[in-house]
């Protein structure tokens, strides 16, 4: 297994040199020996894997999206802790003894807390689905849980070899977002509809990664079906172009779903969200 | 110029750039077949194209853009000042923020016509409170400070509005009620805009012959059977209708109703009722212009109509104040 990456182990030369006071604090070196008791998380990607392999009790805090049933798959459990909104202040007065957070996590946050002499570890963001075994691993580590996150890297593992191959012509597909924004074969979203037998249009237009694609190009495209996000509550006009006409005319050939909280973040349980959509090219293989 | 050239000429200018914007979008159709796809219903992706996206656009484009320019005309005929104008004043401001609560309240999703009128609502209170603040004896100053007063309450409130909402995507978006875009609208929307902007064209129209006699003075006026209080009355109802209409699916889009009469003001001989008319055809190709320079400078990047707007109406404006204060009009 590899180091963990980033500032905690950068931090220990650092409390070296301040031995006495290090001492004195009851210190980061004596932490890293044996778990952490008081884990918070500030960022959803964290928050989830961190819930599926903290031990009962040592996972105190997540973030409030965590609870967001729109864009967290594991809301319940999340609501069953305190939440957070990542804010300097309030993380500290969690008092944790170690603090989870990502590469994007806010630097000044990151550097407030540290200057809080917290130990804040940063978890790199899953962007493809290879990525997630490495991630599981880390944190596994982090909260001295390894052998919970091997069983579970062995679970996705299982999980991803028992999907069907795609046989047949496989069904063009976009993924349309608000704003027209869509998902390359390079992203999540992409891997999750190219794992379930489907073709992405985003390729013909030359879009790897994410972008918004004019829908006019998609229109032109003719997909055989239109994957859309879900509606947040209230109102926005990003969100209006689902509704525009030209996409509803586009949905009436073949349509479905794929929520934000299903490839937001790199954890086993984007493979649920394959297994659905496996289901929508039932159709089209039926009838050949 | 003569008047009927005049028309004539604004009116090819607005079909050719209606046309140009029918013509112009990523889909990269050749002009002779989206014609073909445009008239004939084929049921092809080419007709959906131009039917559902590119038609819609161009027709709200000329319809806001009319409205606009129509609004201004008469806003400066009645105020006898050049510098008002809806987007200036805080109208559009206060039309989006209307737009902003029908949608976010849910009353919009409830009922459709719900969300012209909370424009229409909007816009009534700001161009009311500005036509009665700006008054009789109200300069440019007066008529400009309350203009800033109601367009930054205004947009205060949009910004409220929007980041209270519990959708992600709502908060970005005040750059959109502020700036104006007509990406993606569809025909849903022309429907909804078309029957309280179609009044508001017929009520300030109608202004024309009053706001002759204006230029003479109020007593004439009155004087030549014109009722003063209707005519203020008609400029509320009109520019509302028009203004809340346009805002309410496109953003509020500023200078049009400034520059555009300003520019014409000489070729119809400064004489307010044939300026409005002048003043609808050129607004219709001013904004039909900008919406295609939005699609050819940054075709991927939404940029917002305000912005092209502003660049060409923000040094028109102030080289209006400039000589507002050499002439001491102030």
């Amino acid at each position: 297994m590899p180091r963990p990456a980033g500032r905690s182990t950068l931090a220990l030369p650092r409390a070296s040199r301040l031995a006495a006071l290090a001492v004195a604090l009851g210190c980061a070196t004596a932490a890293a020996a044996e778990p952490p008791r008081r884990v918070v998380s500030l960022n959803l990607c964290t928050d989830q894997l961190a819930m599926m392999l903290a031990a009962p009790g040592q996972l105190i805090s997540v973030t409030h999206l965590a609870a967001d049933p729109m864009i967290s798959v594991m809301a319940d459990q999340a609501s069953a802790l305190a939440l957070n909104h990542a804010r300097a202040e309030e993380i500290h007065a969690l008092n944790p003894d170690l603090v989870l957070a990502v590469s994007w996590t806010p630097r000044h946050t990151v550097s407030m807390l540290r200057r809080l002499d917290l130990d804040v570890v940063e978890m790199p963001l899953a962007m493809r689905l290879e990525e997630i075994p490495a991630n599981i691993a880390q944190i596994g580590h982090w909260l001295g849980r390894e052998a919970q996150a091997d069983a579970l890297i062995a679970d996705f593992h299982a999980g991803l070899a028992a999907i069907a191959p795609p046989v047949g012509d496989r069904p063009r597909a976009v993924l349309h977002n608000a704003n027209n924004y869509t998902s390359g074969s390079n992203t999540m979203a992409g891997q999750i509809l190219a794992l379930a037998g489907l073709a992405n249009i985003a390729e013909e237009a030359g879009i790897s990664g994410g972008g918004s694609l004019p829908m006019e190009q998609i229109v032109m495209l003719a997909p055989d079906l239109v994957i859309q996000a879900q509606r947040y509550p209230g109102a926005s006009r990003a969100e209006g172009v689902m509704d525009h006409p030209a996409m509803a005319a586009l949905r009436n050939r073949g349509g479905g779903t794929l929520a934000d909280a299903e490839w937001v973040c790199g954890t086993p349980h984007v493979l649920r969200a394959v297994a659905r959509l496996t289901a929508l090219r039932h159709p089209s293989t039926g009838s050949e | 110029m003569r008047l009927p050239l005049l028309l004539s000429l604004l009116g090819l200018l607005v079909i050719s750039l209606f046309l140009a914007s029918l013509m112009i979008g990523p889909a990269g159709l050749a002009p002779a077949r989206a014609l073909a796809a445009l008239l004939r219903a084929e049921g092809t992706a080419e007709t959906l194209v131009m039917r559902e996206i590119r038609l819609p656009r161009a027709l709200l484009a000329a319809m806001i853009g009319a409205s606009l320019g129509l609004a201004g005309a008469a806003m400066q005929g009645y105020l006898r000042n050049p510098l008002a104008e809806p987007g200036l004043l805080g109208v559009s401001g206060s039309a989006a923020l209307g737009a902003v609560i029908a949608l976010q309240t849910g009353a919009a999703a409830a009922f459709a016509l719900a969300l012209p009128a909370a424009a229409l609502a909007g816009a009534v209170v700001a161009v009311a409170l500005v036509v009665l603040l700006a008054g009789r004896q109200g300069g440019s100053i007066t008529l400009i400070l309350a203009g800033i007063a109601v367009s930054a309450m205004a947009g205060a409130l949009t910004a409220l509005v929007l980041n209270l909402s519990p959708n992600p995507f709502a908060a970005a978006e005040i750059v959109f009620w502020m700036m104006g875009s007509l990406a993606d609208r569809s025909m849903t929307h022309v429907w909804l805009a078309l029957p309280p902007m179609a009044l508001g064209w017929l009520l300030l129209a109608s202004m024309g012959r009053a706001l002759d006699a204006l230029t003479l003075g109020e007593d004439v006026t009155e004087s030549m059977g014109h009722s003063l209080a209707r005519l203020r009355l008609t400029l509320v109802a009109g520019t509302a209708c028009v203004v809340g209409a346009g805002t309410a699916v496109a953003g509020a889009i500023g200078f049009i109703g400034l520059v555009v009469p300003h520019i014409l003001r000489p070729l119809v001989g400064a004489r307010p009722a044939p300026l409005l008319a002048a003043s609808a055809l050129g607004g219709a190709a001013m904004l039909l212009a900008a919406d295609i320079a939005v699609r050819l400078v940054l075709p991927e990047r939404d940029l917002k109509l305000g912005v092209l707007t502003a660049l060409v109406g923000a040094p028109l404006f102030l080289h209006l104040i400039y000589r507002a204060r050499r002439e001491g009009l102030t």
